[in-house]
């Protein structure tokens, strides 16, 4: 059995289309990552399957519930089985966490108690004050919380620590974490490299409403070729495309990829490919004003597929 | 156990209401300070006296002292200008110009001036030695239920019923609907019915309230008595608070965000505040409009509080009025389920 299913999926707003032809398979129990830039249709595709938005064509089974079964009773049985977080809800502010979990909790059949939960998200102290009064990252967490409470089998989470200092994202990592230890199946959207690579076993690389890579993060960034990205950035801004072919030759490197500002080599060895660069360089002439060096990330793999930049595509 | 979700709804929905001060002040304070004051604005102390004046001339002093010393009169010697600024601005309710014939200068209009055309000339005519061919003698009278008062206590409750349960059913939708919420609520396995009926819920809850404040209010300090049972008025009021509430989920059931729906229900509310009676008799509008005024929703509750109210008439009585407001609420809110957003 599949967590999720679905193939074609097609969603069109007037002339948009926000998904074009979408398929996915998440199995049980793993951590699937919708990865993409803002507009790439993730949000879109996570409220058709949370049963929020309904699809133009193709088909979806969540839990191996059909889309047909979803109306009436048996939409209601199935959300009893699913815990939600929305991007941009905003819980009522004159109500404490106590309260708004406890409302949460009357809805399902099953549910943990309030206790439970508010453990689960270490909100135990915060339980008496006003949502209101809550810092953003505890604000993120009561709504994970209200997610949690109905013990669900599949947890979807939309971009769930957008806005949220380092610490706070840890902190829901955390609570993300403790779910998944337990047997949970979970569906996130982000927009952070880095959250993808920390908590999906497996993603999805979205843009313009489809799906353009897929797989473990390691395996994804594997397909670069080379672990590594140097980067660097001329002083005269002078383009260091006039020699493109002489990088690409400079030993070790994978890839040249040249944008307005800055060229981007991949490379399996730094410590061989950049005393050759700067020998490079120096012979041409060309002074450097940046050069900078990182593991490749799927931020990586996104650029070398779309040429954009996943933040500001 | 497992709590009620219809209860946690209601519960959420009463909470979100009492925390916020100013919607206390609004349903609560507001009433009760709007027939404070209109209830001593207008307090029954019969036209008290009026405030005539004597323009200079020959004899001008005379005539005040004569003036001024019946008790229901008021009277100044002025120079013209002073007269006339202070006839037009309505401080004086006629002017005497002294000679002969002495004139009467007043608006015809005004109730007042001419109470002070019929005071000012028996006063000077008996003056001037007039006699009565016949006696009489004056009764007085205070009917129970006739001050200002008794008519304005039900027309706020009336208009208090409407206010809240527009706003605090429509107000309470929208944010719902522009946060998300309601959204975030469609996630779970939450029954519409339920969502829907918590609404109601609480709107009677704090029904109770509104009404013994108003209603008490009325009688520590006024003396406004109820003269029909206590069970119409209650069963009157809660036909109000649902019609209402109705109507509420009818102005909410498509509005985005708060700016959008606090527009519609002014839209709604202003005319009935004009038209249906609450601070006068709707009875002042041309023949032509009373059809369309009886028409609507709170000039039907006003029509069947100020019946229970003041005349004592039971709920039997008031067949039509009654089915006038169940018919808004049935109406409304069975529109409002057809079209109503969900997310």
């Amino acid at each position: 059995m599949l967590g999720i299913r679905c193939a074609g999926l097609v969603k069109r707003y007037g002339d948009v289309v926000a998904v074009a032809g979408l398929d996915l398979a998440v199995e049980l129990g793993e951590c699937f990552g919708l990865l993409g830039p803002n507009g790439a249709g993730k949000t879109t595709t996570i409220e058709i399957l949370e049963g929020l938005t309904s699809p133009d064509a193709g088909e979806v089974e969540v839990l191996s519930v059909p889309w047909a079964d979803r109306e009436g009773a048996g939409g209601r049985a199935l959300q009893e089985r699913l815990g939600i977080q929305l991007q941009e809800t905003q819980l009522a502010d004159k109500l404490t966490v106590e309260e708004t979990v406890r409302l949460f909790a009357s809805l399902y059949r099953r549910s943990h108690s309030v206790d439970e939960v508010l453990r689960l998200v270490d909100l135990e102290d915060k339980r008496r004050s006003w949502v209101s009064k809550l810092s953003g990252g505890q604000k993120q967490r009561l709504s994970v919380a209200c997610a949690l409470v109905s013990q669900p089998e599949l947890l979807f989470l939309d971009e769930p620590t957008t806005g949220l200092d380092p610490h706070s994202r840890r902190e829901l990592w955390e609570v993300i974490g403790r779910f998944r230890k337990a047997g949970g199946t979970v569906l996130l959207t982000t927009h952070y490299m880095e959250e993808a690579e920390r908590l999906c076993d497996r993603v999805a690389i979205m843009d313009h409403g489809r799906v353009i890579a897929l797989g473990s993060p390691p395996s994804l960034v594997a397909t670069l070729g080379a672990e590594h990205v140097v980067e660097f950035a001329l002083a005269d801004g002078a383009a260091a495309g006039l020699f493109t072919a002489d990088l690409a030759a400079l030993p070790g490197v994978r890839a040249v990829r040249t944008g307005p500002e800055r060229t981007a080599l991949t490379v399996t060895e730094v410590h061989r490919t950049v005393p050759a660069l700067l020998a490079l360089l120096e012979r041409r002439g060309a002074a450097l004003s940046l050069l900078t060096t990182h593991h490749a990330t799927l931020e990586d793999v996104f650029v070398s597929l779309t040429g954009r930049q996943l933040r500001d595509a | 156990m497992r709590d009620h979700p219809l209860g946690q709804l209601t519960l959420a929905r009463m909470r979100e209401f009492y925390r916020e001060p100013e919607a206390i002040f609004w349903v609560f304070g507001f009433p009760i300070v709007l027939a404070f004051a209109l209830g001593i604005a207008f307090r029954n102390r019969g036209p008290g006296e009026l405030r005539v004046g004597v323009a200079r001339g020959p004899g001008d002093s005379s005539i005040a002292a004569v003036l001024d010393h019946s008790p229901a009169l008021a009277a100044r010697v002025l120079d013209p200008a002073e007269a006339r600024a202070a006839l037009r601005a309505g401080r004086i309710a006629l002017l005497v110009a002294p000679g002969e014939p002495v004139v009467y200068r007043y608006d015809s209009t005004r109730t007042e001036s001419r109470l002070a055309r019929l005071e000012v000339d028996e006063v000077l005519q008996r003056a001037r030695g007039r006699t009565d061919p016949a006696a009489v003698r004056d009764e007085r009278v205070t009917e129970p239920g006739s001050r200002y008062i008794d008519f304005l206590i039900p027309g706020l409750l009336g208009m208090n019923l409407m206010g809240s349960g527009l706003w605090g059913v429509g107000f309470a939708v929208v944010q719902a609907r522009s946060k998300k919420l309601l959204k975030r609520l469609m996630a779970t396995p939450m029954r519409r019915s339920d969502y829907l009926l918590s609404f109601i819920l609480s709107r009677l809850v704090f029904l109770v309230v509104e009404i013994a404040a108003l209603v008490g209010f009325g009688w520590v300090m006024f003396r406004v008595g109820i003269r029909g049972s206590v069970t119409a008025l209650a069963l009157v009021t809660v036909l109000g608070a649902l019609s209402f509430a109705g109507l509420g989920m009818l102005v909410a059931s498509r509005a985005r965000t708060v700016e959008a729906v606090s527009g519609l229900m002014n839209l709604v509310m202003l005319p009935m505040w004009i038209l249906s009676g609450t601070f006068f008799s709707y009875a002042r509008f041309p023949d032509a409009m009373q059809p369309f005024v009886r028409a609507l929703p709170l000039t039907a509750l006003n029509d069947s509080l100020r019946a229970v109210m003041i005349d004592g008439v039971s709920l039997a009585a008031l067949g039509v009025p009654l089915a006038i407001v169940a018919a808004w609420g049935l109406a409304s809110f069975s529109v409002a389920l057809r079209i109503f957003r969900w997310r």
